[in-house]
């Protein structure tokens, strides 16, 4: 056994020990602070300590200067597993607190369960694919539930307009219209900006940059304006009304309104869907606008294209049903974000944190589903012929 | 600075815009002693807790923490200060991602250098020293009910050994036999490890059962003294909060039972 010597460190605080034989008795001396700041490495000894055919053991605790319960329950451990292996032991020199402390650590030496053990990944990876499928499948069901009772609502609340709420809807709309134009003009006019210029590139090789005219008003009217607007909506307002809703949920918000006779349904999810249909065509309208306007900037400043030219060419090579093609989606697009956004507020459960990754959910859900809706939907008008 | 005092606060102002919550407030603890703070609903019991323990910045005053003065204190000085004291928030505040286990390392990882062995045994021992039963070591907060949360995180302020422990409203929310038995567990501690204890309460009994003075926040400042000395007091809302019908019988079941649990 290895002797340690009981030399100072005057700097900091430091846990001491050292083993020596006094015949058939191991005398293991501690001394300086055994404290869980100060105990660093010496605990690795003191669990392999051996009584090596001693027949008892003393404890010297005389020179412990500090001793908390980090200290104390290694004092008891290794008295403990030394009694084990046959050796009668000893404390000696103790104070008397300091008595009491390891007599407390050692009432409280109720081990613990560890840590549980690492389950093969391979069955896990098939368990999680199996609650993953599971969740999707439930979500879906809880998802579509929900649309037909905000059908049934939506279209009841419209057959008796008296019991709309005017106040809520006005806030509303102005929340997710008003206040959503500038992060809305600005992106869709650069995106007419580089769908102009990067259209021009091309064209150009064939010598057809007046054809740039209608690739931009195909592009915005058809699709960019919705699908952008719809996006940034998504991201906007459908996270906002989970929040909302979700937080008034956790504030048993939700059971106050059932507990004074309020269908939250009525109060809660009609003003906001009813808004979005009303505010998500207006807005598509103003994308398209401020779309077609970068695409004109774009055309006038790089490509020679005055402005009269462009509106002519816009008249002549795109027709007015590009523009409703458009259009027409945004109520459908508006009613299933507004939807999700209500549904995923209602899903949270009585936690803060609940509330964060179920407006995640709603903004990643609402924009898969508009993108879906929008291929189904191009796929439809083009078979069409429209 | 006499060695007995654990904190001391001297002038103290703070305000939130221009609410002012405490002005010239004079505070202090004795080392080892159960101080309770109590006070009506804004009056800043919590506040002056978050003052003293740094998370909110005084607008004037001293205040100095076993020895060392927080006003102007560098961060690596704070850091050192922060794990001789731990502080119990009136849920838990338990790390939700983390299981109960998990949440008692995460101190006893970031700031000492025990073994994975003793760590784990010292887990156990914290874990038994709150009063949880051992498989609530491997559950996440979520699955704990209340008291057991505030158990939790009473065995996260232990970790690492304080000398001062900060409770916010320990007992709020538990029903009346989890609060005795949280008063009593504190009261063990407190003896077993010799803690100084400052305790933010609305809590009676608690006040009755372990609290050896108790500071009443009023017209932002703090009156100071033993529960019997305090009700000598003239001021109507201590003579209401004492006297006043819970007050009575709160000090009617202290009288009755032999002070405090068992050591």
């Amino acid at each position: 056994m290895p002797q340690r010597s009981l030399a100072k460190d005057r700097d900091r605080p430091v846990a001491r020990f050292a083993t020596r034989r006094e015949g058939d008795c191991l005398v293991i001396e501690l001394a300086g602070s055994w404290t869980t700041q100060a105990i660093a490495g010496q605990d690795t000894e003191i669990y392999r300590l051996q009584p090596n055919g001693a027949t008892t053991t003393r404890i010297e605790l005389g020179q412990i200067e500090d001793l908390d319960t980090t200290g104390a329950w290694l004092v008891y451990h290794t008295a403990r597993e030394l009694k084990k292996s046959g050796t009668a032991v000893e404390l000696s020199g103790a104070r008397e607190e300091q008595l009491g402390l390891i007599e407390t650590v050692s009432e409280h030496d109720v081990p613990c369960p560890g840590f549980p053990p690492p389950v093969n990944p391979l069955i896990t990876i098939v368990l999680r694919l199996g609650q993953a499928s599971f969740k999707i499948w439930t979500e879906a069901r809880d998802l579509l539930n929900f649309l037909g009772y905000t059908l049934v609502v939506f279209f009841r609340t419209l057959l008796r307009p008296r019991s709309i709420r005017i106040t809520a809807l006005v806030s509303h709309i102005e929340q997710t219209g008003i206040n959503a134009l500038p992060i809305v003009g600005l992106i869709s006019f650069l995106i007419g900006v580089v769908l102009a210029f990067q259209g021009a590139d091309q064209l150009a090789r064939f010598g057809a940059q007046i054809f740039t005219v209608n690739l931009v008003g195909y592009g915005v009217l058809r699709e960019m304006g919705i699908l952008l607007t719809a996006i940034i909506v998504a991201g906007r307002s459908g996270s906002a009304f989970t929040a909302q809703i979700g937080t008034m949920k956790v504030n048993e918000e939700i059971d106050a309104l059932r507990t004074i006779g309020l269908d939250p349904m009525e109060v809660l999810v009609i003003p906001r869907v009813l808004a979005l249909v009303i505010v998500l065509p207006l807005l598509t309208f103003y994308a398209d606008m401020m779309g077609l306007l970068g695409g004109a900037v774009m055309a006038t400043v790089s490509l020679d294209i005055s402005f009269f030219q462009f509106a002519r060419q816009l008249s002549q090579g795109v027709t007015i049903g590009s523009f409703w093609v458009g259009i027409i989606k945004a109520p459908v697009f508006a009613f299933i974000i507004a939807m999700v956004g209500c549904y995923e507020g209602f899903k949270v459960t009585r936690s803060a944190e609940s509330v964060g990754r179920r407006t995640t959910t709603a903004v990643v859900e609402a924009i898969f589903l508009v993108i879906v809706l929008d291929a189904i939907a191009s796929v439809l008008f083009s078979q069409l012929g429209i | 600075m006499e060695d007995g005092v654990a904190i001391e606060v001297s002038g103290l102002r703070t305000q939130f815009g221009m609410q002012v919550i405490h002005d010239n407030l004079d505070f202090s603890v004795r080392r080892g002693e159960v101080m309770g703070v109590v006070g009506g609903s804004g009056t800043g019991k919590s506040v002056l807790m978050r003052t003293v323990i740094g998370l909110n910045r005084p607008a004037a005053g001293r205040i100095v923490v076993l020895g060392q003065d927080m006003t102007g204190i560098s961060p690596r000085e704070a850091q050192a200060l922060q794990q001789r004291w731990g502080v119990l928030f009136q849920d838990g505040a338990l790390f939700s991602s983390l299981t109960v286990a998990q949440n008692i390392l995460a101190p006893i990882t970031e700031h000492t250098a025990l073994s994975p062995r003793l760590r784990r045994d010292m887990i156990d021992v914290k874990i038994s020293l709150a009063g949880l039963p051992p498989d609530a070591a491997n559950k996440y907060p979520s699955e704990l009910s209340g008291g057991m949360r505030k158990r939790a995180g009473l065995a996260r302020a232990l970790a690492l050994d304080p000398e001062i422990l900060f409770l916010d409203e320990p007992t709020a929310g538990l029903d009346p036999i989890g609060a005795a038995k949280f008063d009593e567990l504190i009261a063990g501690l407190q003896r077993a490890l010799g803690l100084t204890v400052v305790m933010v309460t609305h809590d009676l009994d608690s006040l009755h059962a372990i609290c050896d003075r108790v500071s009443v926040l009023i017209d932002k400042r703090v009156k100071v003294g033993t529960i019997e000395s305090l009700m000598g007091e003239p001021d109507p809302w201590i003579q209401e909060y004492f006297r006043g019908p819970r007050g009575r019988a709160a000090q009617g079941t202290a009288d009755r039972k032999p002070q405090g649990g068992k050591a």
